[in-house]
């Protein structure tokens, strides 16, 4: 019975990729390769060099033009996260000037900013980002790891996707050909190139690394409580299997006392 | 199933709240010793795990509620707040999301269990009703609950519901459209929307919460079908339902408790799609909008129609025909494990099903279409078609004599050896 129960319930469950593989295979469908994550589940935590360098890339590259506007400068030195030091955090928050105010004179000022901050955005408005990237808005990153089929694989395979544009492709003017995005015309220029950034521990400054790294950072940042939920996982499964264990035993004691025809069931 | 009342108030105080609201007397007679037929299987367990869904929907949606913005400028971000700054907040939105899924699933393995062992039959109309009121309360709540992370799919799929009203056009000029913008208080989705399905999302469970009480009342009148669907004879029939049912429910319940948990842990976004962590746009329409994975077979249900009325109506009868099985179905027996050719009808609605939810996934074109409609045309003939004229033509195998017969076999005296009785007993019981 409880196999068939399974069976059925599984059933149902293989609804679901079919459900989001079709949201790939639109047309000129992007090839998502999985890659291989220190975060991956059930145990996979995050790297905390990888983010601090992902960090690095978007901070040197992708902060020009993405915000990331649901973060806050504190975040980095949180506990599951890149865990730059209190000093470190404070320093990176002064480099940017942020609006605040109104004073007592009623006007706006410039300040350095706090770890309380939240993430400056390159652009006031969506406007002006508009204007500044002829006509394309570069999404906000917050969430970016989660809100495309395919996650950090999908952002790892668009920043390595570019290629020369096939022949016989056409390529609207000031776009770029990309095997990753859909319809594999992207307006965003392939910055992220090799030696863009440096890197100060060793890692070799390759755009796979950049890569990697940087969609590393944007999973962090769209999933800061990943480590925490896992490891809470890890301690909620167990219980669970032992209070199965323990139900299934209980069940089948009380049970055992139903076997005989003459039994009385009013123990 | 109605029975005299075994309760003895042992206090002083139970005496004298026995005389005045006798609570206890009926915790004791309707949940303690309450006599439930002694062969029911694991898919009876689904009513206990339903309860717990709803029990924990409504403790994370109260929390969630505590801290999130009903308006279009906040939602989204007031989402993220609980994932990111709220206590333990990304345990109750993952609960409260996958809990969805949950409670789905659990209610359609419920619902076909229904069918199956014909539990709708008499005297169990009332019960069943109830149980598809139940369906439908719970299929509003999760649209309007899917619709207050105001990401792109939230927003989308209001404006396409929704939509499915202005379809009354085709009926009454200007009716349709007139009933579209009093439902979204505007012109368009929007603010007004918003706090409108917020304010129902919360109201919603509490009434399901309600029609739950009558669900289970009528249940208690009749008692529980069983997996022979022969009633209850002797008192030889039953047990009580403590120790014995609430220790197989407990285990059942962990056992589902664990499938949750390993989506909330391990998978949270699984079951979601990736379109509903982009904030809401009223000016760029995703490619494909798609309902979740529950609705999917409904969804195809009225896509597979081309006339947008008609589609409407199959949607809504797609449902809504489940109130008429008990009339429907004119079989003498209960239990599809009883009736050889019905059975095959059986399991193919139950594919058909989960062929319509693939569909639904897809797009509404070529193949997708054809197969579709097929499926569609099997869903409505199952119930119009299937159940009033095999219930009619088909012969039923021979019925045990007892519900004890079926879990214990044929009367001691032409009792086979104890050891295969004892194994068969097994078999049955676990």
């Amino acid at each position: 019975m409880l196999s068939r129960c399974a069976i059925a319930a599984m059933a149902l469950a293989l609804l679901l990729p079919a459900s989001t593989s079709a949201e790939t295979q639109g047309n000129h469908a992007p090839e998502i390769k999985s890659q291989s994550w220190s975060f991956a589940p059930p145990f996979g935590t995050y790297d905390r060099a990888q983010l601090k360098r992902g960090f690095q890339v978007y901070k040197s590259i992708c902060a020009n033009c993405h915000s990331m506007r649901l973060l806050s400068y504190r975040n980095l030195g949180e506990p599951g996260g890149p865990e730059f030091s209190e000093k470190a955090v404070e320093t990176i928050a002064s480099q940017v000037q942020i609006t605040d105010g109104p004073n007592e004179k009623g006007e706006m000022f410039q300040r350095p900013g706090r770890p309380s901050d939240r993430f400056r955005s390159p652009f006031a408005n969506d406007q002006l980002a508009r204007a500044a990237n002829q006509g394309a808005l570069p999404p906000d990153l917050s969430v970016m790891a989660k809100a495309r089929p395919g996650g950090p694989d999908y952002i790892y395979a668009l920043l390595t996707g570019y290629q020369p544009v096939p022949e016989g492709f056409q390529l609207a003017p000031g776009m770029h050909y990309n095997t990753a995005f859909p319809g594999h015309q992207i307006a965003m220029p392939p910055l992220l190139q090799d030696g863009a950034v440096k890197y100060s521990d060793g890692t070799a400054p390759t755009l796979d690394n950049y890569a990697r790294d940087v969609a590393a950072f944007l999973m962090w940042a769209a999933e800061p409580k990943l480590e925490e939920r896992h490891k809470t996982g890890a301690r909620v499964m167990i219980f669970l299997l032992v209070f199965a264990v323990i139900m299934y035993l209980a069940k089948r004691s009380v049970w055992a006392r139903l076997h005989h025809r003459d039994a009385s069931h009013t123990a | 199933m109605a029975h005299p009342s075994s309760y003895q108030p042992k206090s002083g105080f139970e005496r004298w709240l026995d005389a005045r609201l006798p609570l206890l007397r009926m915790m004791h007679d309707q949940f303690l010793v309450f006599p439930t037929p002694r062969n029911l299987n694991y898919w009876w367990t689904f009513g206990g795990i339903l309860t717990f869904m709803l029990a924990a929907q409504i403790a994370t949606g109260v929390v969630l509620a505590m801290h999130y913005i009903p308006s279009e400028a906040h939602a989204f971000d007031s989402v993220e707040k609980i994932m990111r700054d709220v206590n333990w907040g990304w345990l109750l939105r993952y609960s409260h999301a996958v809990g969805a899924s949950m409670f789905f699933l659990a209610v359609y393995i419920h619902t076909f269990r229904g069918l199956y062992y014909g539990s709708y039959k008499a005297p169990r109309e009332v019960l069943w009703i109830l149980g598809v009121l139940i369906l439908l309360l719970m299929i509003a709540t999760a649209f309007m609950g899917y619709s207050l992370p105001w990401g792109q799919m939230s927003f989308w799929a209001v404006t396409v519901i929704t939509n499915l009203f202005s379809s009354l056009d085709m009926v009454i000029p200007g009716l349709g459209t007139t009933l579209v913008e009093w439902i979204w208080g505007g012109f368009a989705v929007g603010e007004p929307t918003l706090n409108r399905l917020y304010s129902l999302h919360y109201l919603f469970p509490f009434i399901i919460a309600g029609v739950v009480v009558l669900h289970i009342w009528a249940l208690h009148i009749p008692g529980s079908n069983n997996p022979t669907g022969i009633e209850v004879k002797t008192a030889k029939d039953t047990v009580p339902f403590h120790p014995y049912y609430t220790i197989k429910d407990g285990f059942a319940l962990v056992l589902f408790i664990m499938l949750f948990a390993g989506f909330v842990f391990y998978a949270p976004n699984f079951l979601g799609h990736p379109d509903n962590y982009i904030p809401a746009n009223p000016l760029q329409t995703p490619p494909h909008i798609v309902p979740e994975w529950y609705f999917l077979p409904f969804y195809a249900i009225l896509r597979a129609i081309p006339n947008k009325l008609l589609g409407v109506i199959a949607l809504v009868s797609s449902i809504g025909i489940l109130f008429f099985v008990p009339w429907l179905d004119t079989s003498r027996v209960r239990s599809t494990r009883y009736r050889p050719v019905y059975k095959w009808f059986f399991w193919a609605f139950v594919l058909t099903c989960i062929a319509l939810g693939y569909l639904g996934s897809q797009p509404p074109e070529g193949w997708y279409l054809t197969f579709g409609r097929i499926f569609t045309f099997y869903y409505f003939a199952f119930f119009l078609l299937v159940m009033p004229v095999v219930g009619k033509l088909e012969r039923p195998r021979p019925l045990p004599g007892s519900i004890t017969e079926s879990v214990l076999g044929p009367e001691p005296a032409r009792a086979p050896p104890k050891s295969t009785s004892s194994r068969r007993v097994r078999e049955e019981v676990a």
